[in-house]
């Protein structure tokens, strides 16, 4: 622990303090729940060098277990985030269960297989309300104290959760068992032949990140007050990793970086869509608000050949 | 005659269709087991190059009114050349990496070439007719049989099995088969193992095109028809592994017979019984129906 780190995360700390008074808070909020999202990804490729293909699952399942819970069973706030990790958990022993039998690129087809059929079933099941999903979640009271109607409130308990949430997986990546993750993802067969028991750490680690990705998933379903199928999608579990990867794969500020870069850009992109436009005079450029995955796609093949570290990584390195 | 509380008749249709979903999983997981036996990748833009070869056979047939036939032919080629290029500009310098980034690029691209066309026909179908030819259907007496089903079921197995039979019996075959074993030594023979890699990756693609033209009349064409059909293959992939082409074929066809049959017993799980069957494949033979444990 030096120093200039103390002093950047003091700096981070400040900002998130300052920030809703500034933007806009349910911006602020959707950016955090996908920082804790990618981090809980990066938790596995990063620190374990596993690629799940299907963290949608945990994230857009969690928000269907949360949604259903309190809307439809009037359980609080602080309760239905539990029962939606807890779900997310449950979901990611099965999920991860399976894939751990199998391993490298068979393991994240596994997951997207597994995540796709998971799709399916949200999409049919009359539960989850098809392709409407869940309208009108209530906020509800944490604890019957506190109203999470008021944006400010439920913008600080968000930051609370997204920060502890942070702070635990530096603890579990910092821990012997995070040495013994490192150690699975360097070098798999020598990790075995130290007598570790690698199967039994890939599943421990793989629900841990499914039930970080699930807290983060019940969390944005809290805060929109709705859940859909497009928090299930493939293309969900594709952003987390884009956000990963454009952050930096493997670092704790990479996941808030990517996730902040990835939303914004979501955001604005159909403005820079028309700056280009009228920069250039090609008036296809302001449809390209509508075609994200253009934009997103392109960073993607950019961000693997040409960008690997992330913009966090290459800020370490140089250091 | 009535089978199930189902006339046969019905029965046969639905596992025409069966069959027919089955030919697109074999050349698809085909595809993809050549690519990953000498590349080392997963091509996730495989189904995208699907997509690729129906919508180029539409393009060409609105545009410029080149028939079904030729494009049969034609936008294969089209869609390998893409693929070389693709090969030959990006997916080259991946090789020494992890096998992760290879999945990501492709996955990126795929993300690329959907926004694309996206932005140009939208997400609704395009409508394309069977050629000439083959519309109408045969009475076989037992059952009425649709041409162009046959056809596409007829022309899938001559494709998966011409395939089988160059990798598996002539000397280009012997090539591919040493260069998956050990490219090294390949290389060290005076192979020219970069240029066998690009055409083996514009093959793959172009096999990929092919099941795209075949489908282009009985699928609605839409820039996203690929994508998730992709994903059942790769579970066919985890489920056949992909050590075998023969395996590939069988665990395709078979798949799609057992997706047809839940259609006409179950409907509601006919999307989900490849990744079912996958669950069960995997908790008691991991390694997959005709893959070796590595």
């Amino acid at each position: 622990m030096n120093l200039p780190k103390h002093s950047f995360l003091i700096l981070l700390i400040g900002l998130a303090i300052v920030a809703p008074f500034v933007a806009y808070p349910i911006f602020l909020m959707k950016i955090l729940c996908f920082a804790l999202f990618a981090a809980a990804f990066n938790l596995l490729l990063g620190y374990t060098g596993l690629l799940s293909f299907g963290h949608a699952a945990f994230f857009g399942g969690a928000g269907y277990c949360i949604g259903y819970f309190m809307r439809d069973l009037g359980v609080g706030p602080a309760a239905g985030i539990v029962i939606g990790v807890l779900f997310a958990a449950a979901l990611g022993a099965l999920i991860g269960g399976l894939a751990i039998r199998r391993q490298g690129i068979y393991f994240s087809m596994i997951t997207l297989a597994l995540a796709q059929m998971f799709y399916f079933i949200c999409l049919q099941a009359p539960i989850s309300g098809g392709e409407d999903g869940f309208q009108s979640i209530p906020r509800g009271e944490l604890f019957g104290l506190i109203d999470l109607q008021n944006d400010l409130n439920l913008y600080f308990l968000v930051l609370v959760i997204v920060v502890g949430g942070f702070l635990f997986i530096n603890r579990v990546t910092s821990s012997p068992f995070g040495q013994i993750l490192k150690a699975i993802k360097e070098n798999e067969p020598r990790a075995i032949s130290l007598g570790y028991n690698v199967n039994r750490f890939k599943f421990l680690v793989f629900v841990l990140s499914a039930a970080l990705a699930g807290l983060a998933g019940s969390v944005q379903a809290l805060v929109l007050g709705f859940e859909t199928l497009t928090d299930a999608h493939w293309t969900m579990s594709g952003l987390v990793i884009l956000m990963t990867l454009v952050g930096g794969v493997g670092t704790m500020a990479g996941p808030l970086v990517g996730a902040l870069v990835i939303v914004l850009l979501e955001h604005r992109v159909g403005e820079i869509g028309g700056f280009l436009s009228q920069l250039t005079g090609v008036s296809w450029f302001n449809s390209l608000g509508e075609s994200v995955t253009i934009v997103t796609g392109l960073i993607f093949i950019f961000c693997v050949m040409a960008f690997r570290r992330g913009l966090v990584g290459v800020f370490i390195k140089k250091k | 005659m009535e089978i199930f509380g189902l006339s046969s008749s019905a029965l046969l249709s639905q596992l025409l269709l069966g069959l027919v979903n089955g030919s697109f999983y074999a050349i698809l997981s085909l595809g993809l087991a050549v690519i990953f036996g000498l590349l080392n990748v997963i091509n996730f833009s495989h189904g995208a190059m699907f997509m690729l070869g129906a919508i180029v056979t539409w393009m060409a047939g609105q545009y410029f009114g080149v028939n079904y036939w030729v494009m049969l032919l034609l936008s294969p080629l089209i869609v390998g050349l893409v693929g070389i290029v693709l090969e030959r500009l990006l997916l080259r310098h991946l090789y020494q990496l992890d096998h992760l980034y290879g999945l990501l690029l492709t996955f990126g691209l795929t993300l690329f070439i959907e926004g694309v066309l996206r932005s140009i026909y939208g997400a609704s179908g395009l409508a394309y007719s069977a050629p000439e030819g083959l519309s109408g259907a045969t009475d076989l007496g037992f059952m009425v049989l649709p041409n162009y089903r046959a056809w596409v079921v007829f022309s899938s197995l001559t494709v998966c099995f011409a395939t089988w039979y160059v990798i598996e019996k002539t000397s280009i075959g012997a090539y591919l088969r040493a260069g998956t074993e050990n490219p090294k030594l390949v290389q060290a023979f005076g192979v020219n193992f970069p240029l066998m890699t690009t055409l083996t990756y514009g093959f793959g693609v172009a096999l990929a095109a092919f099941s795209g033209v075949l489908a282009a009349p009985i699928i609605q064409i839409s820039p996203l028809m690929g994508s998730n059909l992709i994903i059942t293959v790769f579970a066919v992939v985890v489920i056949g592994g992909m050590g075998s082409i023969m395996g590939s074929i069988v665990t395709g066809l078979g798949l799609g017979l057992v997706e047809g049959l839940t259609k006409v017993f179950y409907p509601q799980a006919s999307s989900t019984v490849v990744f079912a069957i996958m669950v069960i494949v995997l908790l008691f033979r991991p390694a997959g129906l005709f893959g070796r444990e590595k």
